[in-house]
């Protein structure tokens, strides 16, 4: 049994999205079987959206149908904020498993179980999506362009989501508990998604919260957003919210990564 | 004589508790190591070690002539291991778990879908294959753990406590297939702390206490090592056995030691020559014996010698 092919030495990054995908596909069949896993990703944004649109609407867009149409892109943006949350709860859960004792006694990337969980959570992205527009259309709201600029605005938010997920990854991979996941983001997703021009035009804001409003990715993605469903300009917010989400996942990946060898050593 | 396993000084602290304190370890290529120790002994860090799952504070350690720290990745590449605790996903159903390794290991979905079916078949989880883990009793999760450690065919296997909390039944089969591996020329590092598993198993043992080794050798070796051997005669009926103390007396000035519940005498010896000695005896007065022998202590007696405390219980399922 000796084997013919030399040593690996070195694992590349081709391999390691291998690998990711692989993993992904783990974290989809888990998903398949525990259908439960993805109630925050459900029932959050109908609570959202039916709070928000009724409770608000009338007061600051005149009618709960107008705000619905300008709400639901900032809302959608949301939510993948807060989906993005689960995948550090998830990955302190995974790593203290044994199955992750397997995959690093693995000749597969170092990077691999993270880039896998990450992948996978496109899933939890998509279905949150998905229900917020489908509420959102039983309640009257409707695209006002073609379907390929609601294609760009989901993959928009959906890449924006899987930068996001290495802060929440490095912040799992920093804490002990899986519960204090979601504690420690919060402080980090409620101004990021609340300080932003989801709910309410910044005009009215105090100078040094829009000056953070208008710098805000969640701000340009929301923009980008309402342009690409209700018609209007698009391409610079979209432009603006992309580089950051580069530069978020710039930031963060190689800090997760070396808190997740730091953890596990 | 080449050696899959080699380590040297390998030193791992936790803290203030000192898990390896200068372990060194050697495994012929192709041969079964069993690392006996109680629990805490530094094993399970010791494989961690060697499967780069942990780096030593000191030493060194060469798995297929590779470095642990300096060529993990081509370590990682020939060794199997099989966890103390299952290493598989317990959501995944078996073929699942398998099927993931393969792909990861680079096999394509079809070869992957192969290779998980016939490791499936081989450990006879066929039945089981598309239920989740958690559905699978404790020896059916060993036995998918293992065959999940093979799917790469290593040339190196880490088997952490792979019998514990099994059943006698399902421990036999562990122990086949441990055998049947190195027949075809695997190296199998084992930890036990079933002296009795070590002695069925393993070529090689090494006894590890508070991370330090306390004697290596084959089981042999070691029994002959740390005791006397004991003269054991059962004579054929019970009214002989005052005679037959009377001889062992005469023949090793010590009082033998009467079990009178099955009618046995034992008595520690030095000289294994007196066996026949006392057949000789035995025949001049006519008494015959059912058992004869002359023995070597158990391994129990080895480890009690060694470590100063006694093995640990066995669980009901060993005992």
């Amino acid at each position: 049994m000796t084997t013919a092919t030399p040593p690996l030495t070195h694992v590349g990054p081709g391999l390691a999205v291998r690998h990711g995908l692989a993993l992904a596909g783990r974290a989809i069949i888990k998903i398949r079987k525990n259908p439960e896993s993805l109630l925050d990703v459900t029932l959050q944004p109908i609570i959202f959206l039916l709070l928000f649109v009724y409770l608000f609407g009338g007061a600051l867009q005149g009618s709960s149908d107008a705000y619905l149409q300008v709400l639901l892109p900032g809302l959608m943006v949301q939510n993948i904020a807060f989906a993005s949350l689960g995948t550090g709860m998830a990955l302190n859960t995974d790593i203290t498993k044994g199955v992750f004792d397997r995959f690093r006694s693995m000749p597969i990337a170092r990077s691999a179980p993270l880039i896998g969980a990450v992948l996978g959570d496109v899933v939890r992205f998509v279905t949150t999506l998905t229900v917020l527009f489908v509420v959102a259309t039983i309640m009257g709201f409707r695209v006002q362009t073609d379907p390929g600029r609601f294609l760009i605005a989901i993959a928009l938010m959906i890449a924006f989501g899987l930068c996001l997920c290495w802060v929440s990854v490095f912040v799992g991979m920093l804490v002990k508990s899986p519960q204090a996941v979601p504690g420690t983001l919060v402080a980090f997703v409620f101004p990021l998604t609340f300080g932003s021009n989801v709910f309410v035009s910044s005009s009215t804001m105090p100078g040094w919260l829009q000056a953070w409003v208008d710098i805000n990715p969640v701000t340009h993605l929301t923009n980008a957003g309402r342009g690409l469903l209700l018609g209007g300009d698009w391409v610079g917010d979209a432009a603006w919210a992309f580089l950051w989400a580069i530069a978020i996942a710039a930031v963060f990946f190689p800090l997760a990564l070396r808190a997740y060898r730091r953890r596990v050593g | 004589m080449s050696y899959a396993i080699e380590a040297e000084g390998l030193v791992k602290r936790f803290g203030s508790t000192l898990a390896l304190d200068g372990v060194d370890l050697a495994v012929p290529t192709g041969k079964i190591l069993g690392v006996l120790g109680p629990n805490g002994a530094g094993k399970t860090t010791a494989v961690r070690v060697l499967a780069t799952l942990l780096r030593a504070d000191e030493g060194w350690a060469r798995v297929g002539g590779y470095d642990v720290v300096k060529d993990a990745t081509a370590v990682r590449g020939v060794i199997g291991l099989t966890g103390q605790y299952a290493s598989i996903d317990e959501d995944l159903s078996g073929t699942e778990n398998l099927v993931l390794i393969g792909k990861l290991l680079g096999l394509s979905k079809a070869a992957a879908k192969a290779r998980a079916a016939e490791l499936l078949a081989k450990f006879e989880l066929s039945d089981a294959a598309s239920r989740s883990i958690k559905t699978y009793s404790g020896g059916m999760r060993r036995r998918a753990d293992l065959a999940a450690s093979l799917v790469g065919r290593p040339d190196v296997l880490y088997l952490d406590e792979p019998t514990t909390g099994l059943d006698p039944h399902s421990r036999n089969e562990v122990w086949g297939t441990v055998r049947a591996l190195v027949d075809d020329g695997v190296t199998v590092l084992l930890t036990t702390q079933y002296l009795e598993e070590a002695d069925q198993l393993a070529d090689l043992i090494t006894v590890i206490d508070h991370g330090k080794v306390i004697a290596t050798g084959t089981p042999h070796e070691l029994k002959r090592r740390t005791g006397g051997q004991s003269l054991q005669v059962r004579p054929t009926l019970a009214v002989d056995v005052p005679a037959v103390a009377g001889i062992l007396r005469d023949l090793t000035d010590t009082e033998p030691l009467v079990d009178a519940d099955n009618g046995v005498l034992s008595v520690p010896v030095d000289n294994p020559l007196l066996l026949s000695t006392l057949v000789r005896r035995l025949d001049e007065v006519g008494i015959t014996a059912d058992e004869l022998a002359l023995r070597l202590p158990s391994l129990d007696e080895v480890f009690l010698t060694l470590t100063g405390h006694t093995a640990p219980v066995h669980e009901g399922s060993l005992a």
